[in-house]
């Protein structure tokens, strides 16, 4: 062993290697906690000694109409989340095309869903019969759009089409992120374009795109409240319309908070899982 | 074997013994003219080994003559087939000629034996029970088949470099390309994927190899091609090549390369 830099200096100097360092008391820690544990008993009691009923939180956190509502929050969040994906690989594909055509089209899809606002996203759909009163395809079929328009429909459409072009913008940067010699080597073993993105560019990415993925889920799931004002049945939409008849509004919003901290707190195991999958032959020796 | 001549493609050679013809060909980055005027015929079965100064356009030669750089002018003709824009004929050239990088590019997400079934499995449709079993008796050739479960990440630059043959030679090619594949690697595991090479050799594979590998050019070359500035400036086989070169410029460096 070479004697260290600090071993060095210390040549002449008295040998103060066996003695203890004296811990400092750090007083700006002990106060800040102190500060923090005060602040938060102050909140608690405000919240307990204030207008809240918790009885009532407990009753109406499993009631019918809630738990349906929290069921159709998930289940919008997943499927406009799944057309939000599917969205963005095509527009991500897309946009790193060498096509001009491809690549101005899909811009301008990004440019135009995330220039505005979902709401108005999810107004526009939902009212998509004053502007086209039939829709189809001619010849083949056609329908009314009031019918066709529903609540689901409009934010299924407005919510996954407004995804597509962010997550777009995440897939390219994970596509990019693939070393280009991935691609070359599918290109010499006679790969096509979009096998090559399937099978080796596409699976690699997906191990950089899903914390930020993730990230996007957490959003979608609150986001989905938006859909309220469509009259989809998603839980701030129930709690809402119990309030509307007993006026326990502030018990029912915390009943709604309360569901989707919930929900967001079980996607994170989800995540990991995910994300280990992708890993896979990716970190050290793991495999 | 026949070889079929692509559809309007005027033979200019004899087709049973030319490999690759490549005439007058150039191409540019830009304004940057990184290859000029190349000239060269690879008869079926020839080893060439291609050297020279770094920046002097050997990546870009062979890239060429598997279409992952397109050229500007000339003609490149490989096994019968014009290199053009057409996808037809980019595909049939790849399916015939394999390559392997100095960085290995093995599919770090798929196992060994994933690596080396991925194309004739989907390239050639080949059932996957028989693609397994050709991948297996070519990582028996390039002797790893004890490492097909394994992730590229787990195995030593050589063993890398060892899959990625056997990977290249799983399309089962009548050409190999191999761009300084020994560069990347420790000492130690140059000999044992030289080795390989020369395996390949000996069995009559047509290659072309960009190498610093004297030693490998001496024993194995049937020609050396030395390039500088984007140009071929001499051709030779190996024996005149290193006791008698003809260019100041090849003198050069052979001077600084063998010392
Ligand atoms: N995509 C590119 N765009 C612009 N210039 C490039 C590109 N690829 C290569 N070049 C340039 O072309 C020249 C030839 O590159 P090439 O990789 O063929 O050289 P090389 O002989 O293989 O060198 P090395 O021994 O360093 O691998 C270099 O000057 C390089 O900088
Ligand atoms: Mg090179």
């Amino acid at each position: 062993m070479s004697p260290g830099p600090a071993q060095a200096l210390a040549e002449g100097f008295p040998d103060l290697s066996g003695l203890a360092v004296a811990r400092r008391m750090r007083w700006g820690r002990w106060t800040a906690a102190l500060l923090i544990v005060l602040a938060l008993l102050a909140l608690a009691r405000a919240f307990a000694n204030g207008q809240i009923e918790w009885s009532y939180v407990g009753r109406f956190l499993t009631v019918p109409a809630i738990l349906d509502g929290i069921i159709n929050t998930v289940v919008m969040a997943v499927a406009a989340m799944a057309l939000g994906i599917v969205l963005g690989v095509v527009v991500a594909i897309m946009r790193l095309s060498p096509n001009p055509v491809l690549r101005a089209v899909a811009g301008g899809y990004t440019w135009l869903f995330r220039g505005t606002p979902v709401i108005l996203q999810l107004l526009l759909w939902f009212n998509l019969a004053l502007v086209f009163p039939v829709i189809g395809v001619p010849g083949l079929w056609s329908g009314r759009a009031v019918d066709l328009m529903t609540p689901f429909l409009s934010a299924l459409l407005g919510l996954g089409i407004n995804q597509g072009a962010y997550t777009s913008e995440v897939m390219r940067a994970g596509m990019l992120s693939v070393d280009v010699g991935q691609y070359e080597a599918a290109q010499a073993i006679g790969m096509s374009h979009l096998r090559a993105l399937r099978r080796i560019i596409l699976p690699q990415a997906m191990r950089v795109v899903i914390p930020p993925l993730g990230n996007e889920f957490i959003s979608m799931v609150k986001m989905t409240s938006l859909a309220s004002v469509i009259q989809y049945p998603e839980v701030l939409h129930s709690a809402e319309n119990i309030y509307y008849a007993n006026s326990r509004v502030i018990e029912l919003l915390i009943v709604a908070g309360i569901w989707y901290l919930a929900v967001v707190s079980a996607l994170t195991p989800l995540q990991m899982l995910l994300e280990r999958r992708f890993a896979r032959g990716l970190t050290g020796n793991s495999g | 074997m026949t070889v079929e001549p692509a559809p309007g493609v005027p033979l200019a050679f004899d087709p049973d013994s030319l490999a690759i013809a490549m005439i007058g060909v150039h191409k540019w980055y830009g304004a940057f003219h990184v290859l000029r005027n190349i000239n060269l015929d690879v008869r079926r079965g020839e080893r060439i080994v291609i050297c020279g100064p770094s920046g002097s356009g050997k990546s870009t030669l062979i890239r060429c003559i598997n279409r992952l750089e397109e050229h500007q002018q000339g003609s490149i003709v490989v096994d019968g087939v014009e290199l053009t824009a057409d996808l037809k004929r980019i595909d049939t050239v790849r399916r015939d000629v394999g390559m392997v990088f100095q960085q290995f590019n093995l599919f770090p997400h798929l196992t060994i034996l994933e690596n080396c079934t991925l194309a004739p499995i989907w390239v050639k449709k080949m059932p996957k029970r028989e693609a397994e079993e050709l991948a297996m008796r070519l990582l028996t050739r390039v002797k790893i088949p004890e490492q097909a479960g394994k992730y590229p990440g787990q195995l030593s630059g050589g063993q890398q470099q060892r899959v990625a043959i056997a990977r290249a030679l799983c399309m089962n090619p009548k050409i190999m390309l191999f761009d300084e594949p020994t560069s990347a690697l420790d000492p130690e595991m140059v000999k044992e994927v030289l080795d390989t090479m020369t395996g390949l050799a000996q069995d009559g594979m047509t290659m072309i190899v960009v190498t610093h590998e004297m030693g490998f050019a001496r024993e194995i070359a049937d020609r050396v091609v030395f390039m500088d500035n984007g140009e071929i400036v001499e051709i030779n086989a190996p024996k005149e090549f290193f006791e008698n070169p003809q260019h100041e410029r090849t003198k050069l460096f052979l001077s600084q390369i063998l010392h």
